[in-house]
């Protein structure tokens, strides 16, 4: 090893540990106030949650999915829930191992509704909105962010999908959609004063609200939003982070967002609200759980890389007691592999929380996977997860304690769950 | 704009993806039903758009190696664009896009299936350009864009990159797959609400054997893979659905030979494409996307086109017909009331501000930025459309496309605005009558004024008319008002 490679692993190996020097977290505080924050995060096509968090001694497990079950041997275990049953994080998942042992990481198992939706499409309105009767209304977040009072800042949420998710749909709060903070500016076919002229041109205009096309005018505060967040979101685009070399954040897209999320609160920006999301749970066939390279692998590969990137810049820069993470998919899976080595579309499934203040930990009980059709903890004569917790108490839990915000309100009723205590 | 072209404008925007010069030529002089017929009743052989691919004075396509959209999924994306751009059957490219979203299939999981030519292939090949004949799925689609709905339900139920997208190549007796099972009812025909979660496991069984083989020398490009019927795998015993599947009100599929099987899908196709909701399903969602996206669904234009669906016995010529000469099309306050889809907006961009020296090829990382992949729809429920398509990021993207290509265009948009550019008001009211819009809002047309008045006299200059042109186009095709079609 030359000098120069020494160095470079060195700063490497000291910017990644847990310890975060303080001066990280002074500088961070000292170039925005600090701000709560929540990180939705949306596996979308339906997470199988029995591969993620696996009851690994359960012998149905085995028999009802002979070529997708995690051997007990592989696993992470993770120790056992309140019904005594033991449970292990999929072997990929080493990352959100540490944060787990740290006690930063909870999931709440069974979480869903009752008649479960298994079209992805009503499923996740339903889960974007908490409504279980008419989820075409705005999203559960975009009510939480019309509470502000106004003018609300325009970088009030930050949502990095290219489109916008109903869970942000909101009735006054424009949330922009910063997919990559670098591509996020404003060009011209000329330059100097003309391309300012233009640029200046475009925000009158788009600032206009013709009160009596609201068609048009919600076109109009799209441009706002976005023409009213370039300058701002420019200083993100040049986050470097505290990570380098293999600890970096991942170059897939999940990994960038994540970036892209702590850079903006790193920069002080002051969203409140972030949402991310990663694809590809629709694993109909070729599941792949637990072979290198297999798609179920890989997605927990994603998920874990990313994470933990995330976990470790923000413990680095003294951020992560000001955020939350919380995780949602449309639904779960069947319990039995289908013949393609996959699994068909199920029910209740595990809800993620992650953050410096949450309490670690396995909240509800796992389902029991006999296929006695009156199995308490299944549905659907045995074939799927039956919800034991409704994803609203985690919602409404969420609101409680950490957005601040009254979540009989935001909620539209009482979903509070005694015992569900991750924050 | 002469009035009549206004109307005719509307029409080519809603039946295809805006007007060229010369399209506004052809059509201008025809009257409403005469140019609807045009639209209509095109001959698929006198569609020879491919042939100008690479020809001078055509939007440019750019090449890495061989031009090869058979194969290559980026070329592929290339030549649909082109397409939409120089087609001289419009409504043909559209109807095609009108089925990509609703069958939505993408790339990415067949190209992971078999590998990125193969992907390629099963989507976009042409038949007359395979060396084993294979037709992709969106030439399938682009073949019957006018066709019977229930052809193309079974066309699509046998298609080889269907059956990678929702797995029906593995659907057998002992482990039915309920992918593509669900969604035939849920998206393609009668829509979520309209069936159960029985009717769901009863569709897998219908389609149990309906998978793919490989056939061909292999190795050889004649290698490919096939729909086939595999009576060895395919579920005999009798499917009931809570719905009426058979003409005489029957909802029960009958046990048949395993030989036999493959009548079963096709009767269920049958009950599917004449089912009422289904008709009601498809109808809604050509309201939403030749009509309007503003206001509630209107019952009246659903209830007739959906009764023109039924007794024509599936047939969309006649659906779409009824559409282009319904009242609510022509309906002058239903002009300008849908949100252009990323693909609609930069193929009019090209046709109102200039191709000539553009490569298609740059307008498809600013496509992804708005939302819009051709071939790579988020999911098989089609791209989330209307004012989802207008993130701040996507929007801005738009805003961004047509700066680029303004830019590209700087030249010729200064020669072509020299004599209405002696004042600004000429050159506002020239790129105002060729890059219609709807009605701007009175402080749109105010702040453009400004914008000319701005950095300096009007002297009408090259250099002037070469920034200002420009800027106006980039100002104009990224306003709000731009965005609706």
């Amino acid at each position: 090893m030359n000098r120069r490679q020494f160095v470079k692993g060195g700063v490497a190996a000291f910017t990644v540990t847990f310890a975060a020097p303080e001066f990280l977290s002074d500088l961070a505080r000292a170039q925005g106030a600090r701000t709560r924050n929540l990180v939705v995060l949306y596996l979308a096509g339906g997470n199988d949650s029995l591969s993620m968090l696996a009851p690994y001694n359960d012998p149905f497990y085995y028999s009802r999915r002979p070529s997708l079950a995690s051997p007990a041997g592989q696993v992470l275990p993770v120790g056992t829930d309140s019904s005594k049953v033991a449970l292990g994080l999929h072997p990929r998942l080493t990352g959100l191992k540490q944060v787990f042992d740290q006690g930063r990481l909870a999931f709440v198992q069974r979480a869903g509704y009752a008649d479960q939706s298994r079209s992805h499409f009503t499923g996740s309105d339903i889960w974007s909105t908490a409504d279980t009767n008419s989820a075409q209304g705005l999203g559960w977040v975009g009510r939480y962010l019309d509470g502000f009072p106004l003018p609300v800042d325009a970088l009030l949420g930050w949502n990095t999908t290219a489109s916008l998710p109903r869970a942000l749909q909101a009735g006054h709060v424009e949330v922009p959609a910063i997919a990559s903070p670098s591509g996020y500016a404003f060009s011209s076919p000329n330059s100097g004063a003309e391309a300012a002229a233009e640029r200046a041109t475009s925000a009158r205009i788009a600032s206009h609200t013709p009160v009596d096309r609201p068609e048009l005018a919600f076109v109009c505060g799209s441009a706002s939003a976005a023409l009213a967040t370039i300058d701002r979101v420019a200083t993100v685009a040049a986050y470097a982070g505290t990570l380098t070399g293999s600890q970096n954040y991942p170059t897939n897209g999940f990994g960038q967002a994540l970036k892209a999320v702590a850079g903006a609160m790193a920069k002080g920006i002051g969203a409140k609200v972030f949402y991310v999301t990663t694809g590809g749970f629709d694993t109909h066939s070729a599941q792949g759980v637990n072979a290198t390279g297999g798609a179920y692998y890989n997605l927990m590969g994603t998920l874990n890389d990313g994470l933990l990137a995330f976990y470790s810049d923000l413990r680095n820069q003294g951020l992560l007691d000001d955020t939350l993470v919380m995780s949602f998919s449309e639904f779960g899976r069947r319990i039995s592999e289908n013949g393609s080595q996959g699994t068909d579309h199920g029910a209740a499934s595990v809800m993620m929380v992650m953050g410096g203040k949450v309490n670690g930990g396995l909240y509800g009980t796992a389902p029991k996977l006999n296929t006695d059709p009156g199995n308490p903890t299944l549905e659907n004569s045995a074939g799927d997860v039956g919800y034991e917790t409704d994803f609203r108490s985690v919602y409404a839990q969420v609101a409680d304690n950490w957005l601040g915000t009254d979540s009989v309100r935001l909620l539209g009723g009482d979903f509070r769950k005694s015992g569900l205590s991750f924050i | 704009m002469a009035s009549a072209d206004r109307h005719i404008a509307h029409l080519l925007r809603r039946a295809g993806f805006g007007a060229r010069p010369d399209e506004l030529d052809t059509y201008g002089p025809l009257s409403i039903s005469r140019a609807v017929d045009a639209l209509v009743n095109y001959e698929p052989a006198t569609d020879e758009v491919d042939n100008f691919i690479g020809v001078p004075g055509y939007v440019g396509i750019t090449t890495r190696g061989e031009f090869l959209p058979p194969s290559n999924i980026v070329d592929a994306r290339q030549r649909w664009l082109f397409r939409m751009v120089h087609t001289r059957c419009p409504l043909r490219e559209k109807m095609t896009l009108f089925w990509h979203n609703h069958f939505a299939t993408g790339y990415t999981k067949i190209a992971g299936a078999l590998g990125a030519t193969e992907g390629a292939r099963y989507l976009a090949a042409k038949a007359a350009e395979d060396p084993a004949g294979v037709r992709g799925q969106i030439e399938t689609l682009r073949d019957n864009a006018l066709g019977n709905f229930r052809d193309i339900l079974v066309s699509i139920a046998t298609d080889t990159a269907m059956l990678v997208w929702l797995d029906g190549r593995t659907n057998t007796k002992a482990k039915p797959q309920e992918n593509f099972g669900r969604e035939i009812m849920e998206l393609f025909t009668v829509g979520v609400g309209n069936y159960t979660e029985a009717d769901v496991y009863a569709a897998a069984r219908v389609f149990s054997g309906w998978n793919l083989q490989r056939v061909g020398a292999a190795g050889t490009s004649a290698q490919r893979y096939e729909f086939i019927y595999n009576p060895a795998q395919h579920d005999t015993a009798a499917k009931t659905f809570s719905f009426a599947v058979y003409p005489d009100g029957s909802r029960t599929i009958v046990a048949r030979s395993a030989g036999d099987g493959m009548q079963e899908g096709l009767d269920f196709i049958d009950g599917l494409a004449s089912h009422p909701n289904t008709a009601r399903f498809l109808a809604a969602k050509l309201y939403r996307f030749f009509v309007t996206e503003f206001g509630a669904m209107n019952v009246t234009f659903v209830n007739r086109v959906a009764g023109v669906y039924r007794q024509s016995g599936c047939d969309m010529k006649a659906v779409m017909r009824e559409v282009l000469l319904s009242p609510e099309f022509w309906d002058e306050s239903a002009y300008f009331t849908r949100y252009a889809w990323p693909v609609e907006f930069v193929v009019r961009a090209l046709k109102e501000i200039g191709w000539s020296g553009f490569s298609v090829d740059s307008a498809l990382a600013p496509l992804s930025n708005m939302g819009q992949t051709l071939f790579e729809p988020p999911d098989v429920s089609g791209w989330r459309t209307g004012q989802r398509w207008f993130a701040s990021g996507a929007m801005l993207a738009r805003m961004n496309f047509a700066s680029a290509l303004a830019s590209n265009q700087k030249s010729t948009l200064a020669a072509n605005a020299r004599d209405a550019g002696r004042t600004p008001e000429g050159l506002l009211a020239y790129f105002q009558d060729r890059m219609a819009t709807a009605a701007q809002d009175s402080s749109t047309a105010a702040e453009l004024m400004t914008y000319l008045r701005a950095t300096g006299a009007w002297t009408g200059s090259d250099a002037q008319l070469q920034a200002k042109s420009s800027g106006l186009a980039h100002l104009i095709a990224g306003s709000p008002e731009y965005q609706l079609v």
